[in-house]
This record gives C-alpha cells, sequence and structure tokens, in this order.
C-alpha cells in the first residue's frame, strides 16, 4: 500500500508525458487494465482486517480515478490536437474563385417583355402569338388602314409581295384573337415586328407590345389606369404620366402617351412618348363581326426596346440586335 | 408644318406666350416637334445705306464704301459683289454683337479702316444664304433696328400633324384650334371676289371628274413678274421654311400656307389650246419643274394642254409651262383632287410636295374659290395685272358627299367616363366649326364643314370632345373584368421556364434578325430556298431564316472577331419555310457553343465543350419539360457527318444536334470546334403532370458487366436490347465506362454497364437476380454479338 501513491504519481507522469492516443492507451492498460498495477493492489486488500478493508479499498479506487481523470483529460486534449493538426492540414484558400458554369443572362428585351407579360398577366390578359409574315388584310385593311391610307406611309412595309408582308406592328394579334374568340377579351401580344428603316435611331426589326381590353363597359378613363398603373410599376416610380391626343387609324378617340423623364432648364418636366393607345375603331369591330353598340374597347401599344432603353440606360438601339457578349453579360 | 408665330398672332392673339401656346396645342393633338428663333441673336444692327463704293487701293475683291446708319456716315471695307451705290442692307455698326457672340470692332482690311460690316442673311442666321449681302427694300427706313424692321421678334413652330389633320395645314386651320381652345374668335384676312376687266376665261374640260370634282381657272394677263414679292411675304414663307421663287410662286405658296388650298399658275404662252384634266396615256413623258424627266403611268391623273402633260396633277407642274419673268399671262389654278385618286403617286415618282402632302390628306373642297380669289388680289397688288372671271368646272356628284353625324350624349359618357354636360359639348362642336343642325331628343345632329373630311362617324366626334375637353382632365378608373379567373396547363411549360433553364447552364440569349444572308443560310441549309422580301434593306438580311442558325452562327463570328472565344448562346423565334402555297412559320428554339465547356477556371477549365456536354444539357431540358426524347445517328448538310443526332420524340421529329461541319465552318470563318441544336418548340413544351407511385421498402439489387461489341453497334441498341430482357423491375441502366483500344481488336470498344432492379412489394432473390442478368448477357450476345469482358 505504501508505494500506492507512487503508482499514482508514476501514472500521472505517465500520463502527462504521452504524445499519441496509442502510447495513452498503452498507459491506461498498463495502470488501470485488468493486470495494471493499480488494479493489482486490490489484491492486497486480503490480507488486512475487515476493519481496514474499506478505507484501503476507497484509497485503491480514488487512486484509479484520479489516473482515469488524468488519462481522459489526457485523451481529449491529444484528441484535440489530432484534429487541430489534420484541420490545419486540410486549410484552402477560400478566396480563390469557385468552379462551374458561370450564369448565362435573359436578353434585354426578353428582360423587359417578362416585366410587361408579368404585369399584364396578373391583371388577367392573356399572352397572345401571331404569325409575322402577315397578310394585307390582318395588317392594314382589318385595322382600318386601306390601301390608299395615309398612315400607310407611316409604315415602311417589308413586302414579299403585294398581299403578303412582314407585320409591321402587333397590332393584327388584336384582330386574329377576336375573330377566333368571342368577347370579352383582355390579352397582350408581345413580338418582332418590321420595318424598312435602319439608321442610328432605327432598326429594321423590332419588338412591340400590343394590348386589347374588351367588355361591354369599358371607358377611355379605364384605359387612362390601365396605362398610368402599367408604367408606375414599370419603372417602379409614381412618375407623371400625360395623354396626348394623336392618330391611329384603328382607335377612335386615340392618344400617345408621354411620361415624365426628367426636367428641362427652366424647370419644366421633360416628357417623351411611350405608348400609343385609344378607344377601339368601331370599324376594326365591324371587321371582327363584334357589334360596337354592345362592346367597347380599348388597345394600347409600346416599344419594348424603348422601354428597355430607358429601364437600363442602353444608349443605343443598334446595340440590341449586335448580340455582342460583352452587351449581353450586363443584363443577367 | 412649319409656320411663323407672329402669323398666326395676326389671326388669333390668346394670352399666352410661345411656350404656353406651343404646349396648348401639343396637347390638342397638335404636336409642336420644335421651334427655332426665325433669326440669329445679334444686337446693334440696323438698316444702313450704302452711300457710295470706291475700289480698294490694295485688294481686288475689297470695296471702300461710305455707309449710313442713319446719324452718321462711315467707313466700311466690303467683300460682297453686291455692293453698290443706294443699297439698303442691314449694318452692323462697331459695338453690335453677331450670332455666335461675334462682336463688331473698328478694323483695318489691307490697310483701310472699317467701322462695321455689311451683312448677308446667313450672318444674321436668318438662312443660309451666302450670296452677297442681304437686300432690303428701297423705302427701308435708315437707321431703324433690324429686327424691328424686320419684325424679328418671331418663332418658326414645327408641328408634326397627324395624317387625319389635313385641316390643320394652314394658318387658318391651326388659328381655327387656337381659337377654341382659348375661346376666341378668329379673324382671317377678308377675301373678295375679285372683278373681272375683260372676258378672256380659260377652256377647261375635265375629263377624269372621278379625280379632280371641281377645277377653277382664271386668266390674269400682263402681268409683271420682273417685281419681287414684298419683304413681308417673303419673310413669312421664310418662316414657314418656304423659299421666296417669284412673285407668281411665292403668292400661290402664301396661300396654300395661309388657307391651305395649293394652287398652281401657267405661262399661258406655253399652252397649246385649253386645258384638260385627264389620266395619264402610259408612257407620257412630261419634265418637271425640279428638271426630272418622269414616264407616266396612265393612273396618274394630269393636267394638260390639248397637246401634252403640263402637270401632275396636285403634286408638282412641269418645268415648260412654269411661269418665269419673261410670263406676261397666267392662268391661275385651284383644284379639289380626290385624295384616293392622288394616294401614293408623289411616291411613285420619287417626289413630296406641299400640294400631294395636302391634297392626299384632303384639302377643304369648298375652299378653291376663297383661295383663287385671295390669290389673284395678292398677286395683283405685287405684279399687277388684268384678271378675267372665274371658270369653275365642277362635278357635284364626285365631290365628298355633305355629311352629317349623329352624337349621343350617353355614348359621349359611355366612351369617355364621363358626363360632360350639353353646353361644353356643344360650345366645343360650334368652335371647331361644326355646325349643330337638330337637336336630338338624346343628342345632336351634327353637320360636318367641307375641311374635316376626317369626321364621319360618332367616335370622331366624341374624339373632338375629349381632346377639346382635355384629355388629362378626364377620370381615371380601374376596368371592371367581367372575365374569371383562367385555366393554366401545368403539363405546357411557358417557354420562360425553358429560356431560365439555358440561363441556368450559362447560355446568354441571342435575339437575332429574322431576316439573313442567303449565302449564309445556303450553307446551313441548301435545300431550302428562304423566303425572300422584295424591298430588303440590304442584301445580307434579304431571306427570311429557315434555321436560327445562320443568325447565331453570324453572332459566334462577331463575337469571336472581339476576343470572345468562350460563346454559350441561345434564341427562341420563328423560322419561316415555304411549303407548297402556304409560309409555316415555327416557333423554334436553337442554341450555339463554341470553346471552353466551363469558365476557365484553376483547375481544369480549359476542355473544349464537345457533342456530350451539349447533350447532357439538352437531356436536363428534357427532363424538366417532362418528356422522352431519343439522339440518333443522322445526316444533316450543316453538321459534322460523324457527329449528328436527330432528335425523336415519339416517333416524331424535334430538333438536331451536331458539331457544325467543318467545312462550312471554313467557309464561315469561325474558329474552333461549335456545337449547334434546334428544336421545334411546340413539339417539346408538352409535358405531364407527375403521378406519384409508391417508393419500394425493398433493397434495390445492382449488377454490373462489361462487354467488348462493335463500335458501329450504338448504346441505344445496347440499351434497348438490354431492356428488353432484363424483366420489369429493371429501374436503371447506365453505362459507367466506354473504352476502345487496341487490345480490344479493330473496330471494337468496351461498354461497361450497371444494371439496377428493385421490385415494388418484396426483395428480390437472387436467383431471379441472376437469371435475368444472364439473360441479358446472352441476348446482347445473340442480337448484338456482344462478349464478355473478362
Amino acid at each position: 500500500m505504501e508505494n500506492l501513491d507512487q503508482l499514482v504519481q508514476d501514472g500521472l507522469a505517465a500520463v502527462e508525458s504521452a504524445d499519441s492516443l496509442q502510447a495513452l492507451d498503452q498507459i491506461r492498460v498498463e495502470y488501470l487494465g485488468k493486470k495494471g498495477v493499480i488494479t493489482q493492489q486490490a489484491k492486497t486488500l486480503g490480507k488486512l482486517s475487515a476493519d481496514e478493508r474499506p478505507a484501503a479499498g476507497q484509497k485503491i479506487n480514488d487512486a484509479k480515478g484520479q489516473v482515469e481523470q488524468a488519462i481522459n483529460t489526457r485523451r481529449t486534449d491529444l484528441e484535440r490536437t489530432a484534429i487541430e493538426q489534420k484541420l490545419a492540414g486540410e486549410s484552402i484558400d477560400v478566396t480563390l474563385p469557385g468552379r462551374g458554369q458561370d450564369l448565362g443572362g435573359l436578353h434585354p428585351v426578353t428582360r423587359t417583355l417578362q416585366r410587361i407579360e408579368q404585369f399584364f398577366s396578373r391583371a388577367g390578359y392573356t399572352v397572345e402569338q401571331g404569325p409575322e409574315i402577315e397578310d394585307d388584310y390582318h395588317n392594314f385593311e382589318a385595322l382600318n388602314i386601306p390601301g390608299h391610307h395615309p398612315a400607310r406611309a407611316m409604315h415602311d412595309t417589308f413586302y414579299f409581295n403585294p398581299g403578303t408582308l412582314l407585320r409591321t406592328h402587333t397590332s393584327p394579334v388584336q384582330i386574329r384573337t377576336m375573330e377566333d374568340g368571342k368577347p370579352p377579351f383582355r390579352m397582350i401580344c408581345p413580338g418582332r415586328v418590321y420595318r424598312c428603316d435602319s439608321d442610328m435611331t432605327h432598326t429594321p426589326m423590332f419588338h412591340q407590345v400590343e394590348g386589347l381590353l374588351v367588355e361591354k363597359d369599358v371607358s377611355f378613363a379605364d384605359l387612362k389606369s390601365t396605362v398610368e398603373e402599367f408604367l408606375r410599376v414599370f419603372f417602379e416610380r409614381d412618375l407623371e404620366v400625360r395623354f396626348r391626343p394623336s392618330y391611329f387609324p384603328f382607335t377612335e378617340p386615340s392618344a400617345e402617351v408621354d411620361i415624365e423623364w426628367g426636367r428641362e432648364e427652366d424647370g419644366s418636366i421633360k416628357w417623351l412618348e411611350v405608348m400609343g393607345c385609344g378607344m377601339v375603331h368601331p370599324k376594326v369591330f365591324e371587321h371582327c363581326g363584334i357589334d360596337a353598340e354592345e362592346y367597347r374597347g380599348f388597345a394600347f401599344g409600346l416599344g419594348v426596346e424603348r422601354l428597355a432603353m430607358l429601364r437600363y440606360g442602353v444608349n443605343d438601339l443598334r446595340m440590341f440586335f449586335e448580340n455582342d457578349l460583352r452587351f449581353l453579360r450586363q443584363f443577367r | 408644318m412649319k409656320f411663323s408665330e407672329q402669323w398666326l398672332r395676326e389671326w388669333v392673339n390668346p394670352a399666352n406666350d410661345t411656350q404656353a401656346l406651343m404646349d396648348q396645342i401639343t396637347m390638342a393633338g397638335l404636336e409642336v416637334d420644335g421651334f427655332e428663333p426665325v433669326a440669329g441673336k445679334f444686337s446693334g444692327i440696323v438698316v444702313g445705306e450704302v452711300v457710295s463704293v470706291s475700289p480698294h487701293p490694295d485688294a481686288d475683291k475689297l470695296r471702300v464704301c461710305q455707309v449710313s446708319d442713319g446719324d452718321q456716315t462711315v467707313q466700311v471695307v466690303c467683300g460682297a459683289p453686291n455692293v453698290r451705290d443706294g443699297l439698303k442692307v442691314p449694318f452692323a455698326v462697331v459695338g453690335a454683337t453677331l450670332p455666335g457672340d461675334f462682336k463688331i470692332k473698328k478694323a483695318k482690311l489691307r490697310g483701310q479702316p472699317s467701322e462695321g460690316m455689311l451683312c448677308s442673311e446667313a450672318e444674321l442666321g436668318l438662312s443660309d444664304s451666302h450670296d452677297g449681302l442681304m437686300e432690303l427694300p428701297d423705302d427701308a427706313p435708315v437707321g431703324q433696328e433690324l429686327s424691328e424692321f424686320l419684325n424679328l421678334n418671331d418663332v418658326t413652330i414645327d408641328v408634326d400633324l397627324t395624317p387625319n389633320r389635313s385641316d390643320c395645314l394652314s394658318i387658318k386651320g391651326i388659328a381655327r384650334e387656337v381659337g377654341v381652345l382659348n375661346s376666341l374668335v378668329v379673324e382671317g384676312p377678308e377675301i373678295l371676289p375679285v372683278e373681272a376687266v375683260h372676258s378672256e376665261v380659260p377652256d377647261i374640260a375635265v375629263k377624269a371628274p372621278e379625280g379632280c370634282p371641281r377645277y377653277l381657272g382664271r386668266i390674269l394677263r400682263n402681268v409683271d413678274l420682273s417685281v419681287e414679292s414684298p419683304l413681308w411675304m417673303q419673310e413669312k414663307l421664310r418662316r414657314s421654311g418656304i423659299r421666296s421663287i417669284d412673285a407668281a410662286v411665292d403668292v400661290t405658296n402664301y396661300v396654300m400656307l395661309e388657307l391651305g388650298q395649293p394652287l398652281h399658275a401657267f405661262d399661258r404662252e406655253e399652252l397649246e389650246g385649253g386645258i384638260v384634266v385627264r389620266m395619264a396615256k402610259p408612257g407620257e413623258k412630261l419634265v418637271l419643274l425640279d428638271g426630272q424627266e418622269v414616264e407616266l403611268t396612265g393612273d396618274t391623273l394630269v393636267i394638260a394642254d390639248h397637246a401634252k402633260p403640263i402637270a401632275i396633277a396636285g403634286v408638282m407642274g412641269g418645268e415648260h409651262s412654269g411661269v418665269s419673268e419673261r410670263t406676261r399671262d397666267l392662268i391661275l389654278e385651284a383644284a379639289y383632287f380626290d385624295p384616293i385618286t392622288l394616294a401614293g403617286k408623289a411616291r411613285h415618282y420619287g417626289l413630296h410636295t406641299d400640294a400631294s402632302h395636302r391634297f392626299e390628306r384632303g384639302v377643304d373642297y369648298e375652299l378653291a374659290r376663297d383661295a383663287m380669289e385671295r390669290a389673284t388680289a395678292l398677286l395683283m397688288s405685287i405684279v399687277g395685272g388684268e384678271p378675267g372671271s372665274i371658270v369653275e368646272v365642277v362635278s357635284k356628284q364626285d365631290l365628298p358627299e355633305d355629311r352629317t353625324v349623329d352624337l349621343r350624349e350617353q355614348r359621349v359618357a359611355d366612351v369617355l367616363g364621363l358626363e360632360i354636360d350639353r353646353t361644353t359639348v356643344e360650345e366645343i362642336l360650334t368652335r371647331l366649326g361644326l355646325h349643330i343642325d337638330k337637336l336630338l331628343k338624346d343628342g345632336w345632329r351634327v353637320h360636318v364643314p367641307s375641311f374635316r373630311p376626317d369626321i364621319s362617324i360618332e367616335e370622331d366626334l366624341i374624339e373632338e370632345i375629349g381632346r377639346i375637353y382635355g384629355y388629362n382632365n378626364l377620370p381615371v378608373t380601374e376596368p371592371i373584368g367581367s372575365l374569371g379567373l383562367r385555366p393554366q396547363e401545368e403539363a405546357v411549360r411557358p417557354v420562360s421556364a425553358i429560356q431560365n433553364y439555358f440561363v441556368a447552364s450559362g447560355y446568354q440569349e441571342a435575339i437575332t434578325y429574322s431576316f439573313v444572308d442567303p449565302k449564309v443560310q445556303g450553307l446551313i441549309d441548301p435545300e431550302r430556298e428562304g423566303i425572300a422580301l422584295a424591298n430588303p434593306i440590304s442584301s445580307d438580311l434579304s431571306v427570311m431564316r429557315t434555321s436560327l442558325w445562320s443568325g447565331l452562327l453570324k453572332t459566334v463570328a462577331h463575337n469571336q472577331n472581339r476576343q470572345q472565344p468562350r460563346i454559350r448562346l441561345f434564341e427562341t423565334g420563328l423560322r419561316f419555310v415555304k411549303e407548297d402555297d402556304r409560309i409555316d412559320q415555327q416557333p423554334m428554339l436553337a442554341g450555339v457553343v463554341a470553346g471552353n465547356q466551363l469558365p476557365e477556371n484553376w483547375v481544369n477549365g480549359r476542355r473544349n465543350a464537345d457533342f456530350f456536354d451539349v447533350k447532357g444539357e439538352l437531356e436536363g431540358l428534357f427532363q424538366l419539360l417532362g418528356i422522352e426524347v431519343q439522339f440518333l445517328p443522322s445526316q444533316h448538310p450543316a453538321l459534322h457527318p460523324g457527329q449528328t443526332a436527330e432528335l425523336l420524340r415519339d416517333g416524331e421529329h424535334v430538333g438536331w444536334l451536331g458539331t457544325l461541319h467543318p467545312q462550312v465552318q471554313k467557309k464561315l470563318e469561325l474558329n474552333g470546334t461549335i456545337l449547334m441544336f434546334e428544336l421545334f418548340l411546340n413539339s417539346v413544351v408538352s409535358g405531364y403532370v407527375p403521378n406519384f407511385k409508391d417508393i419500394s421498402k425493398f433493397p434495390e439489387v445492382r449488377r454490373d458487366l462489361a462487354i467488348i461489341i462493335g463500335s458501329d453497334v450504338g448504346f441505344a441498341d445496347v440499351e434497348r436490347v438490354a431492356k428488353k430482357h432484363a424483366g420489369e423491375h429493371l429501374t436503371a441502366l447506365r453505362a459507367f465506362d466506354v473504352y476502345e483500344g487496341e487490345s480490344l481488336g479493330e473496330g471494337n470498344r468496351s461498354l461497361a454497364l450497371s444494371l439496377f432492379w428493385q421490385h415494388p412489394e418484396r426483395t428480390l432473390n437472387e436467383e431471379e437476380v441472376h437469371s435475368l442478368f444472364n439473360g441479358v448477357i446472352e441476348a446482347l450476345r445473340e442480337e448484338l454479338g456482344a462478349t464478355l469482358r473478362s
């Protein structure tokens, strides 16, 4: 028993100097295993009297406990060190760029179209499509633009033959929609349109969105709210909107829509034309077999590139169709 | 239409300034496009008189002049060729400022002192004319400020009129609008009939009354066309963008601007016989006033004499019959030509004149006589002459019909969304010159005047009321919807989902022109001819695309030429193919990939994209869309013969995937391998709605095998045979290795496959799996000649 203290001292020293988990485990076996030197001390209890035994047993247990605790502490330390070492070896340069595919991007015209479509879809409009190679009837006649009409001069039309052309606006889709269905209608038609014109501010192809609403009871006041709300939502600003009387053969009354876009030198509002609109002309209803006494409607049309240019600050229309990646990547 | 503000204010003078006036008419639908002062900004310019002129001692082209400014006479050195004794000129005295902030100081020119400067029109910002000094009339008061003398405190306003508003192509028309907007009375010059002083009248025969329902002629004898038109007239014309020519032309232009009636003057002596208004004989020739000779088509209305055409009616007169300084007797013409007859005629001859612009849009058909009287009086006041009486040939039945339009009060409220009281409606209509013929129970019967050809239905009147009331004064209300919610097909994916998929896969969306270069398209799709435009913008944009590849490959070239080697682009849009006598316009989805598959990175980002990269991306798309598509080896003229797949869905052709044919690539001057695909959008967007199946609780069994098989046997065949024999519980079959090497023998390759089985209701036993697996191996051997690789 005298050397129990010594054994504990030795054991603690050994634990202290153990430099690996294996070494520590050996020490555990050596001192606390079945045949460990401290465990073996229990055999000496038999030589003691019944009175002495409990105290001596307690002493051995305390000795065991002391060494065991030291081993556990040491093990935790060694484990932590081992993990730390492993982790230290695993450190990476987190500032290196990640791998994998780059994100692409939508064309700014598509991005703009999607915003427009979302707005009108929420307002219950369907999205309709129509042919781009159109016939004269749907592009002009049915829209109250007969052959001799001066408004035809405003449309520089691409022709294939006298009766077949590239649509100059998305308005023919109004006609096709009304021909194929029954009122009421709420639809927009986004798409490509074509004019035989190419310079700094014109490309021979561009995009429009046509809108049409036909109901029994709809007025110019309803048109105003639809257009104003759309423009404010699109530009995410409470901008001033004004309606200026204008002329389109397929609407009556007709208006052009200007928005507030900065200020003039004298502080007055600088107006920028962004849309055309009006109440559906009775002749157009007539061509589509709709009774203009029963139904009224409004229609509007807007240039997508124009809105995209304003929204994103693009200063050259032609860039939209060059598809230069350095341009396109700016819109992802 | 350009006009002088002062001229307008002679007719109607509202108490608003220029800007307010312009805003007002813009908001009434006469959009002001711009305005500019009628002269440059200058000061210190007075009417000067050249008192004497003597040669410059040291310069041939300069003259030394004595010039009076009304107070004193100073010496001015001048180089203008038209400087002469007694000439009245704009004189910039010392201290004056010319446009461009150019200050006039005492100077010496080639040794001679010069105190001031004599000015040309260009130097004063009045016109572009640099030919010498501006010559002022002899009665110009010496010493008076030039801006006062010429009344230069004026602006030219340019109004961009919509084609329906022909009534505003005159001062009179614009004044009418301004009068309505400001509730002011409009007053123009008094027009009185001019008494005939002789009995000579032109002989007029109208053979085409439908094209010319009204024609007026008058002879004005013994005019003196050497007399220039007065400065005030020249100035009004100049401020309206029209150059002064001679008194006869100036007066016709003046009356056209003032009243809106185009007029023409012929030299009577140049006419052979009387005037005939007829359709041209095809092939007839006419030299026009601008010097060009045109060959007339049979649908052209002409003014002719008994021998030849002398003018294209309502467009331009002939050179030969035009007036000149030598003209003694004039025949004045004022007519109403039918807009439909004249439509497009000017354009056909490459012309656009002030007259054709007006006649095509519709001139007031009751205006000709007034305009003729006005022009006669003005002409006589300038060039003298003896007027005869007016001959008028009119075909009442061919004139536009006198129209009345009924307007319902309720309809005004319904369309505009606002009830406007009767008095306001009536006042607007009346001031616009629309007469209320009759009060109806529910509204008005409105008589449309001859100057408003654009008004023919109730809505036209409602627009007038809304326009004058002010669109911005109308209310704003939310439309009431009677439409229910719309069904949405879940199995049909929106195109935006496809677009977003490609964006997430690293593709940039492109939008290329729908018309392409036929040469490029010929390389890509040689078997089909693109539909050609009759009037393309250029030859490289002249046929409609039959495939989206033409435009995309051009975009690849554009970007490769700009140091962008890594290109991934997709586009959606129509392609156009002629099929018998109809045109098939199909929405397509196409893509091109060139350069590295991944952006260059620090591990292995330099591998070029290959067929299987793009195929994998398409397979991902088809999973997104919920469809199954087979890739079968095939041939396409634009694609590499060994790297082309035709895409089939349920046996139907849905598109192509392949590598651009190296020869085509070379011809298009493109770099590197280029992968391309194109799909029929409508054939792939409809998939299925997911239908849940129980998840098996039982283990899945995997068996691998490696076979050696002929390289000409496709994986698709292996897969088909294996699946046929693998039983109903096969859940997956995958290739995990493909190897070709000499050890396998020429024309062979090794394929390593793994097969997975799982039963929904029980554990598959070893024997079952073994037997299926062996069955697969046996079938591959028998049907495809595969051997098991040891």
